[in-house]
């Protein structure tokens, strides 16, 4: 069945449908992760976009029940060039084709994806309508041009758990994690860096938080503008110095902006697994993955609080900070990966020494007074 | 922190010479090494016997050593030029087995040479097999079930304790695996695992559990000495464990495994650079993986760069050689910038948007008996690589890249039906041919789980090719239609092409002339856009012009009319005739251009080579030579002519078509490369100029040929026209053999008849290499060969200057040359071949095109001839260039060949008219015995400088075998032979052990061979046809590394360099210090 993708900019790309049929407005980015388009799909941090693979071959290994970062697919459409027929890995379960289908995910492929992504690079990421019903394409030019953008919009309480839930019951750490959209992995690395989760909706008061009595709070992954998101940063602001916090991603944003500090949209942001970072102290550079639109601007921050640890080495964008008073630390990127490298995997261990660092002085200062 | 300054001069190793295993692939990282240091103000030394790398061009080193790739040759170097370091890891196995023995010896130590890149310790952990397998398990790496053995009776007990077969047996310490192999009984476990003890340099083989048909994957890693490490590709190999990877059908990046497995992947790679310990540089890690449980085992890694990091570089854009020069300096990756992104570090892992799949290129027809299974030792003697959006498009452009007459997975005239059982057969075990059988299977109606039980593949490849030849024979059906590709729309002929077929394969399914099928397809807007390959899937801006085509919708090109643009046509995938040789020509064109203002543009499908790296032109399309890929880019760039004489015969061969299709040919027009290549008139050339031919004819039928053949006696050279590598050309004696030969079903037709020549018997062949501007005619070398008329001139060892000829002869030969070149028109280069007999100068050939000894001529010379053509060829004057005079050097300069039968063992060593070599060497002295005995070392025969030599010669060389005796008993030789040449040895007063003929009885020259006490072989063969016991004598030599010589001329030459080495000793000097005095004796005027 065909379906048609409207760009913004008017661009239009004709291909082939599969997964559910409709029609979606989204904002278009591009990801160039070979691998991984399962972990991609589920990925909450994807809410309101639609995602342009830039590997041509998508589907090869088909779908698994433990590859996934949250329980359904987040992305509002999958861009592909060519969607794999057959799938081949013994882990598969089903194929990615029935997943979307499965999951009312709206897919396109047949189409020229590099060419998609050089419009994105060129432009700035933009909103995109893709459409099994209507192919007219002033039409849908229209409906797109009409859409919300995704400057100001909130998106977290779309994804964000509504209870709290307890990830994992043992553990020499309680943590409370803030679901912005948490991908599962950061979960099973709080697990195996021996933490007890406690995972709480993203708009949970300072005290909802204090009486779990945590060791430490995690911010997580989200979708969206971070400075739209006026809760969460209301939130952090008042628990900073209270106890150690750990951000990753929007989490990482979140705390940019309770800092006091101001957050951008990058032009088409940085979606990938092959992202240089460098170490500011180690001086060394960790392959990462990650899946940002909006930066911190460093320069919003006082140095004398805040200061620049990991710095991106393709654009030098702020990758991760400091706080150098408080034990709190954050990036940009991702060190859970899912999709991508495992090389800062020790940032969670880094966490669970902070906050084992902290409840030593804790304890030091009680029995001093 | 930057680089290093306490080190100045480097020395590199090269790889030698050109073999089945390592190829130019590692002049091309040579070559980036050598520019990159001398970027950075380093002095870099660097021996490489292998005279057609670009590498080895003076200007690409301080001091070039053209001398063998041999531990005592690179002490005195080490001894002369005092280097502070020496990088061992671009020049293949060679290059890494010399280091450690150097370093071994003591020699780096005494003179205080650090090893950069991989240390010595690196190199032996990743190497022995034994210490490799510790290491992996000290990582909590799996690797399959084995055990080492220095003994037979150790590999017994082993096979015994792993009591599973198959068995794998590999050697340790040999290049490309060989003298391994897979045993499925005890008996062949026998004969492998002696083998294999044979072959190790250290008697050591590794025997273990099979894990044949799982899943083989390799990654290319790369670290600095801030411990930084990346991975530049990955690639997942079509053909499982079992078929060495450089004979596998492979595919970047990784097809089938999900983020979760890749990553582990990833971290297992990590582990294992960090644990082998190679400081900086790249490295190669393989990887097994249980298609059933996901079970990961860790099978190899090389602590080094090789074929298959070239290919990583090709398929990213990576230049993963150049990076490694410069981390072993001290760079760190992140202080390296990416040439392709320039404001991006090349601290991170490039990412691709399209398939890359390479193909190996097998030369089995040159070498009848040779077992043509594909297993773990690497038989193949090139590749093409083609890039795609998808992995079907990618599969065919691949496949028509190849040059073996497909125009993409079958649907072309070579489509074969075959039977079942036949099919089936060809399925289960690997071979040359199976990716057209799986093709046939398909079309037989198997499904792709049956295929994938018979082959092993991953039930996602076959996929991908079920959907080929489903789509294929869609089009088949189509094609019955009368007239029906006129009614294609544009929207179907696109999907199509974008399935990656060929117009000749859409011209075979519709029953369409080809021209007819590109007429209508152009008409209707259907071409191939270009995109660019730039490490980034264009997260960046891209500023290296490497692109490849796919039939999509965004064209990345928009081609600038600044400069006049010329094209250059590589050579393709490597084969035996056709190899690094002509890529030498293709790059030394394009500098050449360059330098003149011209922009230019390289097409290729070679990932080994030079002319293949975007530095090397204006703009490089990774694409098939086929006329209709060609043919696209040239109109698509609005190309101002295209050079077709450097590539071999690849381009020439499409000379024509381009020409018709309005291309314009630069240099020698396609008139006067007919004239050459067309009999009939040449024969007519050769009378006007009342030159003399050895009497000859054509025929396109069994009758016409032996009525030529009656006509002009026997022994006539039978072989077809437009050949390179003297493919398919025979010596026959006699009708039958005649007859036979022609049955053999060798294509002929009208357009392309067999060649029928009179065989000049005890000729001497000299080439001639010249170079014309259409006015001035200049020989860049006569060179004389050692063997005789006879032996392809490949084949061949020769010399420059010639050393037996009178100077009347090689006026004659000069005057020749002067006509044939006004003769032909000739713009450019000219090779022709001459036999000389009873003072007689025949002309045997010519070829307008450059020749396959250009670079030898060229470093004999010190200058490049290459460059010079290509000045001509856009109009320049050689008198305007300075180069009106034939260069004559006061040293001796020779060129031997390097033959792969140690691979194909049982194999009958004899040479003849088609060649089989698949590199040569250059060995360069004062004299002529000396240059000789460098270049008999390059090639690696282990010339004794005392023991004892086994004669046995033809009846003919029986007198002049006398002498020859003579001179090596006064050297120190014991003479061994057969009764026949014993008594007449005897006779004439040399002292002989007399020895059993085979048939006799025993001990006879096996048994000597056999238990070492022979050193040297002289075995000329008797008569017509090959002799039995003679084959086995041949054979034995092989299998035990004893030189064997097969023509007297060959151990004319050999006592020569014998005595020249005993005499004097080998002492080595650069090609600069041999230039330098050449120019202060003639103050030729040579720098142009």
């Amino acid at each position: 069945m065909k379906s048609i993708l409207v760009l913004e900019d008017s661009h239009f790309f004709e291909g082939k449908s599969f997964g559910t049929e409709g029609e979606k407005i989204a904002e278009v980015v591009f990801n160039t992760s070979m691998t991984g388009y399962q972990e991609i799909l589920t990925d909450p941090s994807y809410k309101g976009q639609m995602v342009t693979m830039t590997y041509p071959l998508i589907g090869n290994y088909g779908v698994n029940e433990e590859d996934l970062e949250s329980k359904v697919p987040q992305v509002e459409g999958f861009i592909v060039r060519e969607l794999s027929q057959v799938m081949s890995n013994w882990r598969a379960t089903g194929s990615l084709e029935d997943y979307l289908k499965k999951n009312h995910i709206i897919g396109i492929e047949g189409v020229d994806t590099r060419a998609i992504t050089r419009i994105l690079r060129l432009r700035g990421a933009m909103m995109g309508i893709l459409s099994t019903k209507d192919f007219d394409r002033e039409s849908l030019l229209q409906k797109v041009k009409q859409a919300p953008k995704m400057i100001g919009q909130d998106l977290v309480k779309g994804v964000t758990t509504s209870k709290p839930y307890t990830y994992n019951q043992q553990g020499s750490f309680k943590v409370v994690a803030m679901d912005y959209g948490i991908k599962t992995n950061i979960l099973r690395c709080l697990e195996s860096s021996g933490c007890q989760v406690t995972v709480l909706p993203g708009a949970a008061s300072p005290d909802e938080i204090m009486k779990h009595r945590p060791d430490g709070l995690f911010l997580s992954n989200g979708p969206g503008d971070p400075a739209a998101v006026t809760y969460a940063i209301h939130t952090v602001q008042k628990l900073l110095g209270k106890l150690p916090i750990f951000g990753i991603c929007l989490g990482h944003q979140i705390l940019g902006l309770a800092y006091g500090g101001k957050t951008y949209k990058l032009k088409f942001g940085h979606r990938g697994a092959n992202q240089p970072v460098m170490d500011l102290v180690t001086r060394k550079v960790a392959i990462t993955s990650q899946n940002h639109g909006f930066a911190v601007d460093m320069s919003s921050l006082n140095p004398e609080e805040v200061e620049l640890t990991h710095v991106n080495l393709n654009d030098q964008t702020v990758e991760g900070m400091r706080h150098k008073k408080f034990p709190i630390f954050s990036v940009q990127y991702h060190p859970e990966a899912s999709p991508g490298p495992h090389d800062s995997l020790y940032l969670f261990d880094r966490f669970r020494e902070m906050m084992m660092g902290w409840k030593l002085e804790v304890g030091r200062s009680k029995i001093k007074a | 922190m930057p680089k290093r300054t306490d080190i100045k001069k480097i020395l590199i190793i090269g790889s030698g010479p050109i073999v089945i295993g390592q190829a130019c692939e590692f002049d091309y990282s040579g070559t980036q090494a050598c520019k990159a240091l001398r970027e950075d103000g380093y002095q870099v030394v660097l021996v490489n016997s292998n005279p057609a790398t670009i590498m080895t061009d003076p200007e690409f080193a301080d001091r070039t050593y053209v001398e063998p790739v041999l531990p005592d040759v690179v002490e005195k170097i080490i001894e002369k030029e005092r280097p502070d370091a020496l990088l061992p890891t671009l020049g293949g196995q060679t290059a890494l087995n010399v280091a450690v023995e150097v370093a071994d010896r003591g020699i780096l130590k005494k003179y205080g040479v650090e090893m950069i890149g991989a240390h010595q310790g690196a190199i032996k952990k990743a190497e022995d097999r034994e210490l490799f397998k510790e290491a992996m398990l000290k990582i909590g790496l799996e690797v399959p079930h084995s055990g080492f053995a220095r003994t037979i009776e150790d590999a017994r007990v082993v096979a015994r304790q792993i009591a599973s077969m198959p068995l794998i047996i590999r050697p340790s310490f040999t290049l490309g695996g060989s003298g391994g192999g897979i045993a499925y009984n005890f008996e062949e476990f026998e004969t492998i695992a002696a083998r294999g003890l044979e072959y190790s340099p250290i008697s050591q083989i590794l025997i273990e559990e099979s894990v044949m048909g799982w899943k083989e994957f390799e990654l290319e890693v790369m670290r600095d000495k801030n411990d930084n490490v990346v991975i530049i590709c990955s690639i997942e190999n079509f053909d499982p464990m079992g078929i060495h990877t450089g004979d596998s059908i492979t595919v970047a990046p990784i097809q089938t495994l999900t983020d979760k497995e890749y990553q582990k992947m990833r971290n297992a790679a990590i582990a294992v650079i960090r644990e082998i310990g190679v400081e900086t540089g790249g490295s190669n890690i393989q990887f097994a993986l249980d298609p059933k449980t996901g079970r990961m085992l860790a099978i190899e890694m090389n602590p080094r760069v090789s074929r298959s990091s070239a290919l990583a570089s090709k398929a990213t854009g990576f230049p993963i050689a150049k990076i490694a020069a410069k981390l072993a300096v001290g760079y760190t990756l992140d202080e390296i910038s990416n040439d392709i992104t320039r404001e991006t570090p090349a601290c991170f892992e490039p990412t691709i948007d399209y398939c890359v799949v390479k193909i190996p290129r097998f030369a089995f027809e040159k070498f009848p008996g040779a077992d043509q299974t594909l297993t773990t030792q690497m038989k193949s003697v090139g590749e093409a690589m083609a890039i795609g959006r998808t992995f079907k498009e990618a599969l065919q452009k691949a496949l028509r890249s190849l040059e073996i007459g497909r125009k993409g997975l079958g649907f072309d005239p070579k489509d074969r039906e075959c039977p079942l059982e036949e099919i089936r057969q060809g399925l289960i075990v690997g071979n040359a041919n199976r990716i057209f059988l799986i093709k046939s299977a398909f079309e037989k109606g198997m499904s792709v789980s049956e295929i994938q039980d018979l082959t092993k593949i991953d039930p996602w490849f076959l996929a991908q090719m079920e959907e080929i030849v489903k789509f294929g024979n869609q089009l088949k059906e189509m094609g019955r239609e009368k007239n029906r590709f006129s009614s294609l729309t544009a929207k179907e002929l696109f999907q199509i092409k974008s399935y990656g077929f060929s117009d000749a394969q859409l011209a075979h399914l519709f029953n369409t002339p080809e021209d007819d099928v590109r007429k209508s397809r152009k008409a209707l807007g259907v071409k191939p856009s270009y995109k660019l390959v730039d490490t980034c899937a264009a997260e960046f801006e891209a500023y290296t012009p490497y692109y490849y085509s796919s039939y999509e919708l965004e064209d990345e090109i928009h081609p600038q009319v600044k400069k006049k643009k010329v094209m250059i046509l590589g050579g393709g995938p490597n084969r035996i005739g056709q190899g690094i040789e002509f890529d030498y020509c293709c790059v030394h064109a394009a500098f050449a251009l360059k330098e003149e203002g011209y922009e230019t543009i390289m097409v290729n499908s070679n990932p080994e080579t030079v002319s293949t790296d975007y530095d090397t032109s204006d703009k490089l399309y990774f694409e098939p030579l086929t006329l209709e890929d060609v043919m696209a880019i040239y109109e698509k760039e609005a190309c101002d002519g295209v050079i077709v004489q450097f590539g071999g015969q690849t381009p020439l061969n499409l000379a024509w078509g381009l020409h018709r299709e309005g291309a314009k040919i630069i240099g020698t027009s396609p008139e006067s490369i007919d004239i050459a290549e067309d009999r009939k008139l040449f024969k007519e050339l050769i009378e006007k100029l009342n030159l003399l031919q050895p009497p000859s004819g054509t025929a396109v039928s069994v009758d016409e040929a032996i009525e030529v053949a009656r006509e002009i006696s026997y022994p006539v050279l039978v072989r077809p026209s437009y050949v390179l590598g003297g493919r398919a050309m025979e010596l026959v004696y006699d009708e039958i053999t005649l007859k036979d030969y022609m049955y053999r079903a060798v294509e002929a037709s009208p357009e392309r008849p067999i060649l029928v020549d009179k065989f000049l018997e005890d000729a001497i062949e000299v080439d001639v290499d010249a170079i014309s501007d259409g006015e001035t005619v200049v020989l860049g070398a006569i060179m004389e060969h050692i063997e005789e008329a006879g032996i392809h001139s490949g084949d061949s060892a020769c010399a420059i200057p010639p050393f037996s000829l009178s100077n009347d002869l090689m006026e004659e030969i000069r005057d020749i040359t002067h006509q044939l070149a006004k003769g032909l028109k000739v713009i450019g280069l000219m090779n022709i071949q001459f036999a000389i007999k009873n003072d007689q100068v025949y002309v045997l050939e010519v070829n307008p095109r450059a020749s396959r000894t250009v670079p030898f001529v060229s470093k004999a010379i010190g200058v490049s001839l290459a460059r010079l053509a290509t000045q001509v060829m856009i109009g320049r004057s050689l008198k305007s260039l300075g180069f009106t005079k034939e260069i004559k050097i006061s040293h001796f300069c020779v060129k031997e060949a390097v033959l792969p039968f140690a691979r194909f063992p049982g194999v009958d060593v004899l040479l003849g008219p088609e060649m089989k070599s698949t590199g040569e060497v250059m060995g360069i002295d004062d004299d002529f015995g000396t240059a000789f005995a460098k270049a008999q070392f390059g090639a690696g025969q282990k010339l004794p400088l005392k023991g004892n030599v086994f004669i046995s010669v033809k009846n003919q060389d029986k007198r002049d075998v006398v002498h020859l005796s003579k001179r090596l008993a006064s050297l120190g030789f014991n003479i061994v032979a057969t009764s026949g040449t014993a008594k007449i040895l005897k006779n004439n007063g040399v002292g002989v052990r007399e020895l059993f003929k085979i048939q006799e009885g025993r001990p006879n020259v096996l048994d000597l061979m056999k238990n070492q006490e022979i050193h040297l072989v002289i075995n000329t063969p008797r008569g017509k046809g090959p002799k039995e016991d003679e084959k086995h004598i041949r054979v034995t030599a092989t299998a035990h590394n004893i030189p064997i010589i097969t023509t007297l001329q060959g151990a004319s030459a050999t006592v020569n360099a014998i005595e020249a080495i005993l005499g004097k000793g080998l002492r080595v000097r650069s090609l600069q210090e041999f230039h330098q005095e050449g120019k202060k004796r003639h103050q030729a005027p040579l720098q142009v």
